[in-house]
């Protein structure tokens, strides 16, 4: 490994609205290292990599680029297409992949000439296959990406990179969507990219495997850089600090003997379109007082038990009560009507209606209650007088009630989501990925929150994918795969990760 | 470099600007035809004005055309704001009138004060059945509605055709493919003397006042909004989407099959296939125009029958093809889309040489 | 029975199919590139009407027939240009943008002809496409005579559907405008604009519908007439989804849709006494409603489609 170095961010900043994402932030990265850029949700961390990647253009700073014989220059801003010709490669978190086109297209994509009348797609071929020998890394390429797992789309993806001759290659949260081990199995496959002398910048807010992969760490909280330190050197705890900023407030509850069944699944099935909403057969039972966490890599069903749980799909097969009482045919407003608060996965697109008002969105779930209606007409001062309520209960802060709900943060939509959910005193909650997204401080509201109702004689379904979560907030473990359950014998991380992955425990 | 960016905030001036800019915009692009055509625009205009205003009879012509207008605007508005594109009105309006001659001719014997509330609730009712069967086709099937309802305008005016030389034609018409004429007890009585202007128009106000009423204050109407902003939150929040889609389907296909009672048994008398010349569609643009608010569908109704009105009597004078009518109506409505988005986005002005240095 | 069987088996019956499909196998085609693309162009019915008008007016006023041809093509590219500007870089809704390009491209035809020609009642007539001969090609048997009845244009079609299926999946363009229509940001993170992509696809799609209706006023007629396009854009986008999105589906569906709709033109005249002739008309419409209906379901939508994309916002 040399020291050369191939990459310089100067004091960038990007503020959006009265947000600011990333304030006068300074970074170098040197050829044949891995840089983990280390913060929390919403620490500014992709914002950082896009500006470098073209995508945002920032309100100032600068960025130099080592070109092929080393020397940096300057590297101009805003222009995906100069950011990918001077060898700066991205993966994002969310893929950008044509799913109808196969890998080897995906990967060519842009390297041809647009109105020749040929391909050479032979060349093309045995190039993405030297790279694949390189790198280790291997995907089918002629099968159209929407039929590929998600661990070799990842693999396209830095495919697609290293054809391009990506000397530097930014991965933004790599790992959210492997099993631990396969994020192990890429890892190898980046020291062996490494090696060749590629330099790798990637992005997470997972401490572990930061200090097992990395060669040096960088930390952003709230938009800034607030530390910087040879991986070796790193100190777990110090590092954790540097990220949240003031000590995690601890959160897991006492232990409360489980009550009665709030919820019982037996045999449940569901055919869905794909994967992830699709279960097989699964029994599952939610007490009172009970923390029920859903462990999983994502995509295996977790969509297709949160969407039964909520009424959102009628099972194929099985029976499902509430609170004892059986569910024919469910549909939201059964379940609502039977006790179940649902904390939607995607806030934005299932959780509020965002045109709406903050307080129509605050009763959106009970039209039918007299406090809400009378002879089919909105009781507007209740609505309002319930808003104002309710926001101050659960902290909700915006603009106002009567203001449309999109103008909310992503925290403050979800503090009207749990107002809303946990206004209703629920026998049964479900929250699928409630904290993703969130800050610190908000998650810890959630976490709260969801305590509190056990406590008070609620059963909670959690869905999460990050297990550091579950393993603080739930009282028992059940992973999810290929639709089916296995409940965990322990609350053993790595035994967890293994069966996630579907190795014999 | 510049940059589109949402804007937080939507101003109340900007709403009620856009679409009179947009008009005014409109407008004023019809001198570029008018000048195609060798007509001083300045002439034509005042022409058109006087067509609108120069009378007690020329506005009352404005009203008269308005009134169906009114009606497809508010069918196209409720529909759209579920984020349901019926682009049928035109059909829905030739069910309306099928129902209205075929019960008000005599054909039935109905007859006394009855008739007309018949006409008006079988009409309202046939229109709704042209809307029933692509809103089924769309929740069951997934055909897309925009198609489906817009084949139907074809399919339904090749009915109406057939019937008009059929079942519906009138004996006494000398083999005109026209339908016999509507009773004097089954007509709208006229709202004022030697004018045509009729009480279909009392009927579309009250409807565009009901509807803005409903939708704001209704739990229906909240419904509606949920649906047409974000169908997905709406169904996890408990809203039975489909049942929402077909009720405004029903209202939506009912309020067009108005149009086209209020046009035979207020104006016409009795049916012809050419009825209507595109109030569905021009319906759509009225919507548009009135930021799919019931209450501005009345004001853009009248917007658009004054260009109409007044393009007739400009045409008469001049000698300018009176499709320069449907040039404006057009245009302002591409101007309107347009407005509607430097109302939502503001375009930014980056400088980049700040973000270089 | 036999009456219909021996229509089928007539050469005049497969001329007046692939005669009738003609039009539409432009539109669909021009469709399916727009929609390929991610955009939908209900402006289709317009443009239609500004080729046909367009296309015969050139002719008219000595442009001769190919340019008559180009110049319907350029003011079919020209809205669609307009419907590109709107629905791409400003993001404005595809069905209310589509729907004012219809009515704008409808009445501007309308205004022109009528500015035009104010006082005749019936339009001048141009001397159009004549049956093209092509050696070898004709003599073969029954197909030979059902082709030799066509004219250029209907060449033009047949081979635009072998041009946009090998663009579509043998050139690094086809590739690039598939994936802007399932995912912008697959084209965008690779460098391509996505912008430039949508907004040429609908340009050149565009230009297609145009020729579809350029077909009506200097082929299948010799003149311009109001009403003369009567639904045929919109029998296109309900042909687009019954052909997944694919130009040898194009094909064939223009060309079944062709077959029925000279079926019934035959039908009427043998048992026209039967049932009013006006069923007869409805079928083809009612057939697109079928065929948009049988393909809803199982369509394979291209996933971007009528969803606005913004550069920098993901």
């Amino acid at each position: 490994m040399t020291d050369s170095i191939v990459l310089k961010l100067n004091g960038l900043s990007k503020h959006f609205g009265p947000v600011i994402a990333n304030d006068n932030v300074s970074l170098t990265l040197n050829k044949g290292e891995v840089l983990a850029l280390l913060g929390e949700n919403g620490a500014g961390k992709t914002t950082l990599m896009n500006m470098l990647f073209g995508h945002y253009l920032p309100d100032a700073g600068s960025i130099e680029v080592a070109d092929e014989g080393g020397v940096l220059r300057p590297l101009p801003l805003g222009h995906p297409q100069v950011a990918l010709a001077s060898g700066v490669g991205m993966v994002h978190q969310h893929f950008t992949l044509a799913e109808n086109i196969s890998a080897l297209d995906n990967i060519t994509l842009g390297s041809e000439p647009l109105l020749s009348l040929r391909r050479n797609r032979r060349a093309a071929r045995r190039r993405i296959e030297g790279i694949m020998a390189q790198s280790g890394l291997s995907a089918p390429l002629d099968t159209p990406v929407g039929r590929l797992s998600v661990g070799e789309r990842q693999r396209v993806e830095i495919l697609k990179a290293l054809y391009r001759n990506a000397r530097i290659l930014v991965l933004d949260e790599p790992t959210a969507v492997l099993t631990p081990q396969e994020a192990d199995t890429l890892f190898e496959n980046i020291r062996l990219m490494t090696d060749e002398g590629l330099s790798v910048i990637f992005i997470s807010h997972k401490l572990r495997e930061v200090l097992a992969f990395s060669d040096r760490i960088a930390v952003l909280r709230h938009g800034r850089k607030v530390g910087e330190m040879a991986t070796s050197e790193a100190d777990e705890k110090s590092i954790a600090q540097m990220m949240v900023g003031a000590e995690t407030p601890e959160l897991a509850g006492s232990y409360l003997t489980p009550g009665d069944p709030v919820l019982t699944m037996s045999g449940v099935s569901v055919a869905g379109r794909s994967k992830r909403d699709t279960l097989t057969a699964i029994d599952l039972t939610v007490h009172a007082h009970e923390i029920l966490g859903i462990a999983g890599v994502s995509g295996n069903g977790q969509s297709g038990l949160a969407n039964v749980i909520a009424g959102l799909v009628r099972p194929e097969q099985g029976l499902i009560k509430v609170d004892g009482v059986e569910i024919a045919s469910p549909t939201p407003a059964k379940m609502v009507r039977a006790g179940v608060g649902r904390i939607p996965e995607d806030r934005h697109h299932e959780g509020i209606v965002g045109a709406m008002s903050v307080a129509e969105n605050m009763v959106i779930e009970r039209l039918k209650d007299p406090e809400v209606q009378s002879y089919g007409l909105l009781r507007r001062e209740d609505i309002q007088d319930n808003a104002e309520r309710l926001s101050k209960a659960y902290d909700v802060r915006g603009p106002g009630v009567d203001a449309p709900a999109r103008l909310l943060s992503g925290g403050n939509i979800q503090k009207l989501i749990l107002a809303r959910v946990f206004d209703l005193s629920p026998r049964l909650i479900l929250a699928n990925q409630p904290t993703r997204g969130l800050d610190m401080g908000a998650a810890a509201e959630v976490g709260k929150r969801l305590l509190n109702a056990r406590a008070r004689g609620a059963g909670v379904v959690l869905i999460s994918e990050d297990l550091d979560e579950l393993l603080s907030l739930a009282d028992r473990i059940v992973v999810i795969r290929d639709g089916e359950l296995h409940e965990a014998p322990g609350r053993d991380r790595e035994q967890i990760g293994l069966m996630m992955a579907g190795e014999p425990a | 470099m510049i940059r589109i960016e949402l804007r937080q905030t939507q101003s109340r001036a900007f709403t009620l600007g856009v679409p009179i800019l947009s008009a005014v915009i409109a407008l004023g692009f019809a001198a570029i035809p008018l000048l195609a055509a060798g007509a001083n625009p300045i002439a034509a205009y005042a022409e058109m004005f006087r067509g609108v205003f120069g009378s007690v009879f020329a506005f009352s012509e404005v009203l008269t055309r308005a009134t169906p207008l009114i009606f497809t605007g508010l069918a196209a508005a409720l529909a759209f704001r579920a984020k349901l594109w019926n682009i049928g009105a035109e059909g829905q309006l030739y069910l309306g009138a099928m129902a209205a001659v075929a019960i008000g001719s005599g054909v039935l014997d109905i007859t006394g004060i009855l008739l007309l509330p018949l006409i008006v609730l079988m009409g309202a009712a046939a229109g709704a059945a042209g809307m029933v069967a692509p809103t089924y086709l769309k929740t069951r099937f997934g055909a897309d509605e925009v198609v489906t309802t817009l084949l139907l305008n074809f399919i339904i005016l090749i009915f109406v055709q057939m019937m008009l030389e059929g079942p519906l034609q009138d004996p006494m018409g000398l083999g005109w493919p026209q339908s016999a004429p509507v009773l004097d007890q089954g007509m709208l009585p006229p709202l004022m003397e030697r004018m045509r202007v009729h009480s279909g128009l009392v009927l579309a106000l009250i409807l565009a006042g009901l509807a803005q009423f409903m939708l704001a204050r209704s739990v229906w109407g909240f419904k509606l909004r949920a649906v047409g902003e974000n169908a997905a939150a709406a169904r996890h929040a408990g809203i039975n989407v489909n049942r929402s889609l077909f009720g405004v389907a029903i209202l939506s296909g009912g309020l067009a099959g108005l149009a086209g009672v209020s046009e035979v048994a207020g104006l016409k008398g009795y049916l012809t296939a050419d009825l209507s010349p595109g109030f569905g569609y021009t319906g759509i643009v009225v919507a548009m125009l009135a930021g799919l608010s019931p209450v501005g569908v009345v004001i853009a109704a009248l917007f658009i029958a004054s260009v109409f009105v007044g393009a007739d009597s400009m045409s008469r004078a001049m000698g300018v093809s009176s499709f320069l009518a449907d040039l404006v109506v057009s245009v302002s409505l591409l101007c309107v889309l347009v407005g509607g988005f430097v109302a939502r986005y503001r375009i930014v002005r980056a400088s980049t040489a700040r973000a270089v240095s | 029975m036999m009456d219909i069987l021996n229509i089928l088996l007539s050469e005049s019956f497969w001329a007046a199919s692939l005669r009738i499909a003609t039009p539409l196998i432009f539109g669909v085609l021009g469709a399916l590139i727009c929609e390929r693309a991610g955009v939908l162009n209900l402006g289709i019915e317009g443009i239609f009407v500004v080729g046909a008008m367009c296309g015969w007016m050139a002719v008219w006023l000595g442009a001769g027939l190919w340019g008559g041809v180009l110049v319907a093509a350029l003011a079919g590219a020209f809205f669609g240009l307009l419907h590109a500007i709107l629905t791409v870089p400003l993001g404005l809704s595809q069905h209310v943008s589509g729907l004012g390009i219809t009515l704008f491209a409808t009445s501007v035809s309308y205004y022109t002809y009528r500015t035009a020609l104010p006082n005749v009642s019936s339009p001048p007539r141009i001397e159009p496409f004549q049956p093209l001969d092509l050696p070898v090609l004709s003599d073969l048997p029954f197909l030979g005579s059902v082709l030799f009845q066509q004219t250029a244009l209907t060449w033009l079609a047949l081979l635009l559907v072998a041009l946009v299926w090998y663009v579509l999946n043998r050139t690094a363009l086809g590739v690039a405008i598939k994936a802007v229509g399932d995912n912008p940001d697959s084209v965008d993170a690779q460098g391509l604009s996505v912008y430039g992509l949508r907004i040429g696809a609908i340009v050149v799609g565009s230009a297609l519908m145009a020729l579809g209706g350029a077909f009506l006023t200097m082929s299948a007629f010799d003149a311009f007439f109001f009403g003369m396009v009567n639904g045929r854009g919109w029998v296109c986008i309900a042909l687009v989804i019954f052909a997944s999105w694919r130009p040898g589906k194009a094909l064939l569906g223009a060309l079944l849709f062709g077959a029925f709709d000279a079926l019934q033109v035959r039908l009427q005249t043998e048992v026209g006494a039967l049932v009013p002739g006006q069923v007869f008309l409805m079928v083809p419409y009612v057939l697109s409603i079928i065929a948009l209906v049988i393909a809803a379901r199982s369509a394979d939508y291209p996933r971007a489609l009528l969803t606005p994309w913004f550069k920098g916002q993901r």
